[in-house]
This record gives C-alpha cells, structure tokens and sequence, in this order.
C-alpha cells in the first residue's frame, strides 16, 4: 500500500488516541462525520487545507499525518525483516504495518534495536576475551575452579559410602575453592564493569588509583595549572573508594604539583622539539633528574607514553597504560623489563628497544633509570624507586642501533616459550595464534 | 586390576576428584603435574588412557599430544583432553593434533566417567 494511501490510518489513530470522537472532529474541521470516515479508512485521498485543519485539531504536525510513522521507525522495521530473512514483499510492507499497527511497530524495531545492542555488546566482549590476555586469564581461573567445585560437590552428593578421610578432604577443598572463585569472579565482573563503562570498585588501592588518573586525565591538566588543588580532587573522586588509594594518590599529586613547578608542560614542549625525547639531555637541561623528566613527558599528550614506577620489592607503585605495552594489574610485572634492570645501578640510565608478544610484535623505546627516594638515614641503605617510560614509537632516534628485546607483561599471561624470565606457567602457552 | 589411565593435570583439587572417580571404579591412576615431561612419563608408564589437560607448566597439551601422536607406540592411545578453553579453536587445534575426545570445564564427573570408559572400549 502506498505511503500516502495511510494517511487516514494514521488520522483515525491519532484520533482514537486524543479520545476524540469522529463526529466532533468531522465537525472541528467543518467536513461531514461520513466523508471524515471515508477518509480515515483510506477511501478518499487527502492533502491540502484539509490536512492541515486535521493536523491542528489533532495537534500534531501535518508530517505525522502524512508521513506516517518516522523514517527511523520504518527503517529498523525493514532491517528487522531482512534479519529475520523474510521475503521481499513482507519486508517492503513494513510502513503499512507501522501504519496500521503502530504500538506493535515500535514495540517491535524497539526489540530489534535492543537485539542489535546486545550483539554488539556480546561481540565487543566475545573479541575482548579472545584478544585481552588478563579477561582471558579471568576466565581461565573462573572455570577451572568451577569444575573442580562442581566435580568435588557431586561426589560428596552422590557417593554415599565415602570415607571420613575423603570427605574431609573434599570438604576442606570445595572451601577453597569457593573462596578462590570469589576472587576470580569478583576480577572478572570487574573487568566486565570496565567495559560497560561502570564505575565498579576495584580490588586494589593501586588500581583504583589508575582508574582515577585515567578518569580525571582532563582535570588533571587544570590541576597542574593551579586551577585546583589535590585534596578536592581526590575528595570528589568516586573512584578512589579506599583510604589507602586516597592516600597513593595525594602522594601522586603531590608530586605531580613538584614535577610540574620545576618542569611546566609548555616548557617541556619547547624543549622536546630542540632535544626530542632524549631523558638525558631534557634533565640537564631542566637540571633536575631523568626519573623526573621520564614522569613530566609521560604527561605530554602527543608523546603517547607509557609509564610504570616501582619499590626496591618490585611492586608497581604507578603505571601508565600506553597501548600494546599491558601493565599487570595483578601480580608481578616482566622480569626483563628495564625498569628491573635499573634496580642494582641507582643512577644508571638505560635504553631498550622491547618487543611485546601482542598481535602485532609491538615495539618499545623504553628508558629506565632508578634513584634513592624519602629520607636519607645514617648507616640504613636508601629507598629505592625506579622508573620506566615507555615510548611507542620504535622509530625514534638511535632506537634502530639496539638489539631487541623480547619481553612480556607478566608471566601468567606471557605465550612465550622458553623464556628465561619465567617463574610460572603461562595459560596463552600456544599464544595468540591459539585464539 | 583395572586399567591404567595417567591424569596429567595441574589443579590439584582436580586431580583429587578425578583420581576419587577413577579409583573407585577399580582404575590405576598415576598423576603428573608437569607439561615438560609429560610425555616421558606417558613413555614409561604407557598407561591405557591419558587425561590431559590443555593449559600446563612447561609444555601445553597441544604440544604434547602433538609430540605423543608422532611416536608410532602412542598413535593409537586413548587421550581425553579437559579444558577451560573452550574456544573453537582450540578445539580445532586438538583435533588436528589427534586427540581423541576434548572435553571443556567445568564438566560432569559423568561425562568425564562415560568418555573415559568410552575411550577405553574403544581402543580394545
């Protein structure tokens, strides 16, 4: 049926709805109650003054009337009909349907739109689990204990002969497991929320410092230029749900106000465009040190950079993500990152072209440096902290002298083979080609 | 004396409900916990069945199902691998490495117990 040819549907719906009976209409817009029912059943062709005088005594525009239902409407209709296969001339009826069935029609593209957001979800995730070595991971804890639950528990249930000795055992087992299953479960809807973009608490203080950074990137900015000061930053942020991370990241900020005193973002920027990213250089030019200018230039935009700070113990104290280069968010990191190497040599610098097991073989310019922090003590050794920065650009200059160097981001998620780093099992053993 | 399977897993809770079934079935069941020498010890133990798990320290089942079907003394050996992964893929990879049942977590100690006897049946 031609689109036109619904306009009196559309009248007679649209009436139905204001509770207007077809007399009082018929006689509003000054015509008899038997033409208006000729029309509203699509015997009379309709256009003109008529319609107009329909429309306001409808009080709706003329193009509802005339156009029917939205385009948008018709065309989630027709393209719920090429999904469901239907056959052309079904699916070339979709406008009268919407005219006719109205409430039906957006109940119907509304489903289909749902449909569409939910496969887009379950592909955004299907594609995150096969690529995300740390959900993958997740996932992997998850059903490994699941079995072992579900195994252990049928045999308490079922075998009904079972010794004390086995029961207990069994017992003692299901209790650690499900103990481990709330762990794993709680990482994994934690990675989930991350991808829906909820702000779901985190399991650590460190990480939900990361959250924090990663959320307030654009208020930090302001922060730096005094607009703000770090105690109302981090009393308003929702991401930092512990003490201890309020307290990491007032310690961050903290530093961040001294960094960027001795060293402002649009000076460095000047500076990086005569030195390019040369630590060394940009420290004596600064005259502060490379640890210091490794964090001022993991703040400059356009660099893209990468950063991890660590203690003496190897725990990471801040990371930056910088794509293809995965920081662990659990756990401890690569043993051969530089940033490790650095630990013995307080005050050496050096320069590394890593390579990452990711899809694509990515490679890194890294620069790490290590250098006592807090107190000096008498006869106590020094605290260490030691920094790397992580450029993605492996074209820098003097980057194509180096060797390269295989690396990953922790070993429980590392597919490499052979590796003389390792220290546990790895569950991508055939790599990325396996997924 | 029932027949010989070697459960080569590294979750050790695992193990223990696998042996439990097995064992109470009258099966001899000998445990290994490391994909490197995995394949020595099927070598010196030339069990009846193995249960393999897929991801292992050392060595992935892949690997050494691989390196198992290329000796022509184990070409013919019942292999039922578990899994966690349970990508197609990695299916696909098993089966073109010559398993003989591939089975994902968490499964059924039945099903576990069925493909087991199955296996076993079959191979006689």
């Amino acid at each position: 049926m031609a689109r036109d040819a619904l306009t009196g549907t559309r009248i007679r719906e649209r009436r139905a709805m204001g509770g207007l009976k077809q007399s009082d209409l018929a006689k509003q817009i000054g015509i008899s109650a038997s033409y208006l029912n000729l029309i509203e059943h699509n015997r009379r062709r309709i256009g003109g003054k008529l319609l107009l005088d329909i429309a306001a005594a409808l009080d709706v525009e003329p193009t509802v009337l005339s156009e029917g239902a939205e385009a948008a409407l018709i065309a989630a209709l027709q393209e719920a009909a090429q999904r469901a296969r239907l056959p052309e001339d079904e699916s070339a009826r979709a406008e009268e349907f919407a005219g006719r069935f109205p409430g039906w029609a957006e109940a119907l593209a509304a489903a289909h739109r749902k449909i569409a957001d939910l496969q887009r979800t379950v592909e955004t995730l299907s594609d995150r689990l096969a690529h995300d070595p740390e959900l993958a991971a997740s996932v992997h804890e998850v059903l490994s204990t699941a079995a072992s639950i579900r195994s252990t528990a049928s045999i308490l249930a079922e075998d009904k002969t079972i010794t004390a000795e086995w029961r207990d055992r069994f017992h003692a087992n299901i209790d650690a497991d499900s103990r481990r299953l709330a762990d794993s479960s709680k990482a994994l809807v934690g990675f989930l929320d991350a991808e829906t973009g909820e702000a779901a608490p985190s399991g650590s203080p460190q990480e939900e410092v990361a959250a924090f950074l990663s959320a307030h990137a654009q208020t930090l900015e302001a922060f730096e230029s005094g607009a703000q000061d770090p105690e109302s930053i981090v009393g308003q942020a929702p991401e930092l749900a512990s003490a201890q991370s309020r307290h990491l990241a007032r310690t961050i900020l903290d530093r961040m106000v001294r960094d960027s005193a001795e060293v402002g973002l649009a000076d460095l920027k000047g500076a990086l465009s005569v030195h390019g990213p040369d630590v060394i250089a940009l420290a004596a030019h600064f005259g502060v040190s490379v640890p210091h200018i490794m964090r001022r230039l993991a703040t400059v935009p356009t660099l893209d950079a990468g950063l991890v700070v660590a203690d003496r113990a190897g725990s990471l104290l801040f990371r930056k993500d910088t794509e293809g280069f995965a920081i662990p968010r659990h756990g401890a990191a690569c043993p051969l990152w530089p940033l490790f190497q650095v630990m013995g040599q307080p005050g050496q610098v050096i320069r590394a072209r890593v390579q990452m097991p990711t899809r694509d073989n990515a490679v890194f310019d890294c620069f790490a440096a290590a250098e006592p922090v807090g107190p000096v003590v008498l006869n106590a050794p020094p605290l260490l902290e030691a920094t790397m920065l992580i450029l993605p650009s492996p074209d820098m200059p003097g980057a194509h002298d180096l060797p390269t160097e295989e690396v990953g981001s922790a070993c429980h998620i590392c597919p490499r083979s052979g590796c003389r780093g390792r220290r546990e099992p790895s569950i991508l053993s055939d790599g990325f080609t396996g997924f | 004396m029932g027949k010989h399977v070697l459960l080569v897993e590294d979750e050790i809770n695992i193990i223990e409900a696998i042996q439990f079934l097995l064992s109470r079935e009258g099966w001899k069941v000998d445990t290994h916990s490391d994909g490197a020498t995995a394949v020595d010890k099927v070598r010196a133990m030339k069990p009846d069945l193995v249960v393999l798990d897929y991801m292992l320290p050392g060595k992935n089942g892949i690997d050494i199902l691989t390196e198992l079907r290329a000796d022509p003394e184990f070409t013919r050996l019942p292999i039922l691998m578990l899994t966690a992964r349970g990508q197609g893929r990695d299916r696909e990879l098993a089966e073109r490495a010559g398993v003989s049942r591939f089975m994902t977590k968490p499964f059924s100690n039945t099903e576990v117990m069925t493909a087991v006897r199955d296996l076993v049946q079959l191979a006689q």
